[in-house]
């Protein structure tokens, strides 16, 4: 087996009276591409924010590259839900970008040669080399998450880790993400999360299924009866070209 | 019109309040884009009146008004910053709670003080006409301060303004550059005081770079022209309210609202217009 890069030991998480994760144990290798997926509310969001060290369990532990997650933070590259994003900030392309190289690059005074460099490297990657001067407001749903995943790659991360990655983008775009995160697998590890179970599938290598406790952690495949597990009951919505129980 | 630059060219107040405006602008066009992108237009209204607090306060012991507004000012922005920061669903609470009882506050000790003479109607409204030469120094060293800053923390400031969560993940503090951004919009606020009052400050504040957000998509270019505006609004109010004898405060926020206005009717009228030509019918 191959080095571990996170790990997480009993972790449980509590919001107040409300219990969001618990017992929650899960590694995750070098150069794997795991998806961790479950129904909304089921704790995906929590755990990725204590694997950032933004959220601190109340029970259990956490090891990101073998030290505490707020000190590995700078080998991680991160990739936020875009629908969040206030789509009319005035900030350009390249821009965007370059905030991947805070935390590298100096501290006072604007960002480096090298800075550019990487940045536009980084964009050429995700295919959008060319758009580097364009307002972030003149970009579609898809290219706006492509200038997010090139953020994070001008981290310069070890592992990539993604936020519902496709949510609010087209399905044919989506194929054009999950191709572009199977091309970056190649040499960097990824982790995504996503409601969306039934494409998932098909580019992972693992799987976790999360709904408070790691209902299933499987190895190949998803099957039916730990999809009814997972979500309390038979999914009658599969995805447009996807059937859950053919995989 | 010609008036106006006589009146400009032989009386040196004139020239003071010219001037005035035009280091106001500076400010008003690089913390104003920050209040803009961050929309924290509730928080500069909360610490401009909380400033009269700190006014009256420096009233009634004898010490010099704008000292005092600073003081506020600050204390002010770095309680709501603090606040917003460890309880942030009692923000909006903190901020009406300050606004009003710093109006409170200066107020009663405006009305104690011994010997009573303040025009209270200059802080609320502002009086450029009346902008003593030290002021003029003070805008200049303010100015020089939070252009400073902004130069030498601008891809800080952007970040957290843009994406706090993935700013923290960069390790940039936060919490420190949200404070710092607070603290660049109090000292705007009692520079913009001295123009227009604290009770019009906002629009001062807000609208001239709102306005620029509607043309350009930069920040950086976006308090360039924000600047201009300003400058052009104070200019223009100033100029306007010695030719109609109106209070230059009103006139010159009067101004500015009207502007935005044209701007925003005038930006959607041309992007349906634009839509039409493109769309064959």
């Amino acid at each position: 087996m191959s080095k571990t890069i996170i790990s997480l030991q009993d972790v449980s998480f509590r919001y107040e009276e409300h219990l969001v994760l618990q017992d929650v144990s899960l590694t995750i290798h070098e150069q794997e591409f795991l998806g961790i997926v479950g129904p909304n509310g089921s704790g995906k969001s929590t755990l990725l924010k204590i694997i950032l060290g933004l959220l601190t369990p109340q029970k259990g532990k956490v090891k990101v590259f073998g030290t505490s997650p707020a000190e590995a933070r700078l080998r991680i590259g991160y990739v936020p839900q875009f629908a969040t994003f206030d789509r009319n900030f005035p900030i350009s392309v390249r821009e965007t970008v370059l905030q991947g190289r805070l935390g590298k690059t100096r501290m006072i005074g604007g960002y480096r040669r090298s800075d550019r460099q990487i940045a536009q490297q980084a964009l050429e990657e995700v295919e959008l080399g060319e758009l580097a001067n364009r307002p972030l407001t003149a970009l579609s749903g898809g290219q706006l998450q492509r200038v997010l995943i090139a953020r994070a790659l001008a981290c310069q991360p070890e592992i990539l880790i993604l936020d519902e990655p496709t949510a609010h983008i087209d399905p044919k775009i989506e194929e054009g993400v999950f191709d572009l995160l199977k091309r970056l697998n190649e040499r960097l590890t990824v982790l995504v999360v996503s409601h969306d179970i039934g494409f998932i599938t098909r580019y992972i290598t693992r799987v976790a299924c999360l709904n408070r406790t790691l209902v299933c952690h499987a190895t190949s495949e998803i099957t039916g009866e730990m999809i009814e597990k997972l979500y309390g009951g038979p999914l009658r919505a599969v995805h447009h070209d996807t059937v859950l129980h053919s995989h | 019109m010609t008036t106006f630059l006589d009146a400009l060219f032989s009386q040196p107040f004139m020239q003071h309040a010219l001037i005035g405006g035009l280091l106001a602008s500076v400010a008003c066009g690089v913390a104003g884009s920050y209040v803009v992108v961050r929309r924290i237009g509730y928080i500069a209204g909360g610490i401009a009146h909380a400033v009269l607090g700190g006014m009256g306060l420096a009233y009634f012991l004898g010490r010099s008004p704008v000292a005092g507004a600073i003081v506020a000012a600050l204390v002010a922005a770095l309680i709501i910053g603090w606040v917003s920061i460890r309880w942030k669903n009692q923000e909006d609470t903190t901020i009406s709670a300050l606004w009003a009882v710093g109006m409170a506050v200066g107020v009663l000790l405006i009305a104690r003080t011994p010997g009573y003479n303040v025009d209270l109607m200059s802080y609320l409204f502002g009086n450029i006409l009346m902008i003593p030469r030290s002021h003029l120094n003070l805008i200049f060293w303010l100015d020089i301060g939070i252009v400073l800053l902004v130069v030498l923390f601008f891809k800080q400031l952007l970040a957290v303004s843009f994406d706090e969560e993935f700013a923290e993940l960069r390790q940039i503090s936060v919490n420190f550059f949200s404070l710092l951004l607070l603290c660049l919009v109090a000292l705007t606020v009692v520079i913009l005081i001295q123009v227009v009052g604290l009770i019009l400050v906002i629009a001062l504040l807000a609208l001239p770079a709102a306005i620029a957000g509607q043309y350009v998509h930069s920040l950086s270019r976006m308090m360039l022209v924000a600047t201009l505006l300003g400058a052009l609004f104070t200019t223009g109010g100033l100029s306007l309210s010695y030719h109609y004898d109106l209070p230059s405060g009103a006139t010159t926020v009067l101004l500015t609202g009207l502007a935005y206005l044209a701007s925003s009717v005038g930006g959607s009228l041309w992007r349906w217009w634009q839509v039409r030509r493109i769309t064959p019918s």
